[in-house]
């Protein structure tokens, strides 16, 4: 199992640097430069010293070369819009924020996806299970900002119960993070629901019956463990998308997080900013995928870990 | 022998989408306490609706209608339940202690993510007041007790991590966990392999002895329950055709259907034998015919057996069958 772990985290390292490069030449690759915004009114003597500041001027490969000796000590470099700040303490700033947010909201689906899931799978009622697949699909094809901005109406300006800017209290959290959850929570209640009639269906759900256990027991014990399974490798990199952050949501609630700052960074060419999120974005997927397979095979015996 | 179980005119119908299936269509019979009666017939032919109907496992589309099911004399019939709950409240008492099921396919009838000692546990720790560590006890003399070697290793593996007729003898072991009166054994042998078939069956006959449980042995094959059976059923078309011990079944059957079931068992004693196969296929269950349901099959079939049902004539104390042609030959010997 360890040899199996740092087997899998070599090999991330190798995605990582991978993905680096590939990041590093298309991000250059893309017309427009750091210092070229139409707000920027700087004389070229200064967009000049500024360009040799940050080796801009200087060969691709030499550029290259030299940002994977500074990542390599750790150093991502400073922020090419904010001067002086150092790319590691905006994301440090900003990352609690947005992974707070993004954790509750992974919560909020996992539990109301699979309560959903299950609840649509049992009932023999089929407005219930329709009602459910209704809201699979609506949940899937309604885009985060307008569930968003409905709960903002609603909840925020008409009836005035939840806060509309910032995450100060936990009630700042119950729109935003809705609304992330939204589109998962879909998900993941279809996920279960054919997950479980699938496994309700199975041959040994007869035997557990067959031995006197109490039905809603055999469920608990014997099917949603089975059932989840589909769940888990769902939800690995659900998580790594959630805490890395959402441009609309966290622009439509004022949050000070990493999702907004992403997107403010790719079209402000702020070149050391964009492989810092892309880098730590990969690493967050890249583990939440050895997390995922780790976790599927403590449930299921038969994954084998190679 | 006083009876065990007895079911009278049982039915079973499912509601599909093709229409309704008439699977079981009014079958009686009585299992005596200590015996092992065999229920042979083709699949389709409803044995084994049948015993997923008095084990009460039935999916929800199925229909139960039966004038008298008991179990020790205890009514266990879901028709005289208030409501589904009563039902399956009174049957979880049931199964799995005094009445158990041994299952077709080992490679399907176990939960694949747990471990085997886990779900030997699960019947023992539903019906009786032993703490885990004295479940797992009884688990490895379960284990040991249907011939699994070194069982303290292997009660902490994983059903994959069996072979096909070590699964089975795991299935055996949940169904004797708590000594039943009654094993019903669903095919047990269908799904192994022929050398393994032999030790299964003597397995179930060796615990079913010690326990002095009865079995109801299903099967299509007349091979499996020719030693093992104190009784036999023929089934066919969702109704019992002919009634008797294993020698009046082998060497004196009166249905055209069970002398044509032997016909297809291979007799290596006899020289240049040929297997004689029945021609045709089973009745379409969704329209049963009115009469014998055996009747485009059979090679004496009269005007009268597409029209009306038969009833049994009983050739010996123990041996009957549902045949026009007994009826026949009594109102020639009357007339």
């Amino acid at each position: 199992m360890p040899k199996y772990i740092a087997k899998r985290l070599l090999f991330g390292l190798l995605t990582l640097f991978a993905l680096a490069t590939i990041t590093f030449f298309m991000m250059h690759m893309i017309p427009g430069s750091p210092f070229a915004g139409e707000m920027r009114q700087i004389s070229d003597v200064i967009r000049d010293r500024l360009i040799a500041q940050y080796d801009l001027d200087k060969p691709i490969y030499v550029q290259y070369l030299k940002y994977l000796k500074n990542i390599l000590t750790g150093d991502f470099g400073t922020s090419l819009n904010r001067k002086g700040t150092k790319v590691v303490d905006i994301i440090a700033q900003g990352l609690p924020y947005t992974a707070s947010l993004g954790f509750v909201a992974f919560c909020i689906a996992m539990v109301v996806g699979i309560t959903l899931g299950a609840i649509a799978a049992f009932s023999k009622q089929p407005w219930i299970n329709a009602g459910v697949a209704f809201l699979a699909t609506i949940g899937v094809s309604v885009p985060s900002f307008l569930v968003a901005l409905l709960m903002m109406l609603v909840f925020g300006v008409k009836l005035g119960w939840l806060p509309l800017i910032g995450l100060a209290t936990w009630k700042h959290y119950i729109m935003p993070a809705t609304a992330l959850a939204f589109a998962p929570i879909a998900m993941i209640s279809r996920l279960v629901r054919s997950g479980l009639s699938e496994e309700l269906r199975q041959d040994y759900i007869t035997l557990a019956k067959s031995k006197g256990t109490d039905p809603l027991v055999v469920v608990l014990r014997h099917a949603l463990k089975n059932a989840i399974l589909p769940v888990i490798t769902y939800a690995g990199p659900l998580l790594a998308t959630l805490v890395t952050g959402s441009f609309v949501v966290e622009t439509m609630f004022t949050i000070p997080g990493i999702g907004s700052e992403f997107v403010k960074s790719v079209t402000s060419r702020d070149y050391t900013f964009i492989m810092a999120l892309t880098v730590l974005y990969g690493a967050f997927i890249i583990i939440a995928g050895i997390v995922t397979d780790l976790i599927s095979a403590a449930i299921d015996p038969r994954v084998r870990l190679k | 022998m006083d009876s065990l179980l007895t079911v009278k005119n049982l039915s079973v119908d499912f509601q599909t989408d093709q229409g309704t299936v008439h699977a079981v269509r009014g079958i009686s019979f009585d299992v005596k306490s200590g015996e092992i009666l065999g229920i042979v017939g083709e699949s389709g032919s409803g044995k084994s609706v049948t015993m997923y109907s008095i084990m009460g496992l039935l999916t929800d589309n199925a229909e139960i209608r039966c004038d008298q099911l008991e179990f020790q004399g205890v009514d266990i019939n879901p028709t005289h339940f208030e409501d589904k709950k009563g039902y399956l409240a009174a049957m979880k008492k049931l199964r799995g202690c005094s009445m158990s099921m041994i299952f077709q396919d080992p490679m399907t009838f176990l939960n694949p993510t747990m471990r085997i000692g886990k779900q030997l546990c699960e019947p023992i720790l539903n019906h009786t007041n032993l703490t885990k560590q004295q479940a797992m006890q009884r688990a490895l003399e379960l284990m040991a007790l249907v011939g699994i070697p070194s069982p303290e290793t292997r009660i902490r593996q994983y059903p994959f991590e069996f072979s096909g007729g070590m699964r089975q003898r795991i299935i055996i072991a949940i169904a004797m966990a708590n000594n039943p009166l009654l094993m019903i054994a669903d095919e047990p042998t269908t799904a192994l392999d022929v050398t393994i078939q032999a030790q299964v069956l003597e397995l179930i006959r060796t615990v079913s002895k010690q326990m002095q449980s009865s079995v109801i042995l299903i099967t299509h094959d007349l091979g499996v329950v020719a030693s093992l059976c104190d009784r036999i059923h023929i089934m066919y078309g969702g109704k019992i055709v002919e009634t008797g011990t294993d020698r009046e079944i082998f060497y004196s059957p009166n249905h055209p259907y069970t002398a044509g079931l032997l016909s297809c068992i291979f007799d290596p004693r006899e020289e240049h034998s040929e297997l004689t196969p029945i021609q045709g296929s089973p009745p379409d269950l969704l329209s049963p015919p009115a009469g014998c349901p055996f009747v485009d099959r059979c090679e004496k079939a009269m005007k009268i057996c597409k029209l009306k049902m038969p009833e049994y004539t009983q050739l010996s104390p123990t041996h009957s069958s549902a045949c026009w042609l007994n009826e026949l030959a009594k109102g020639g010997s009357e007339g």
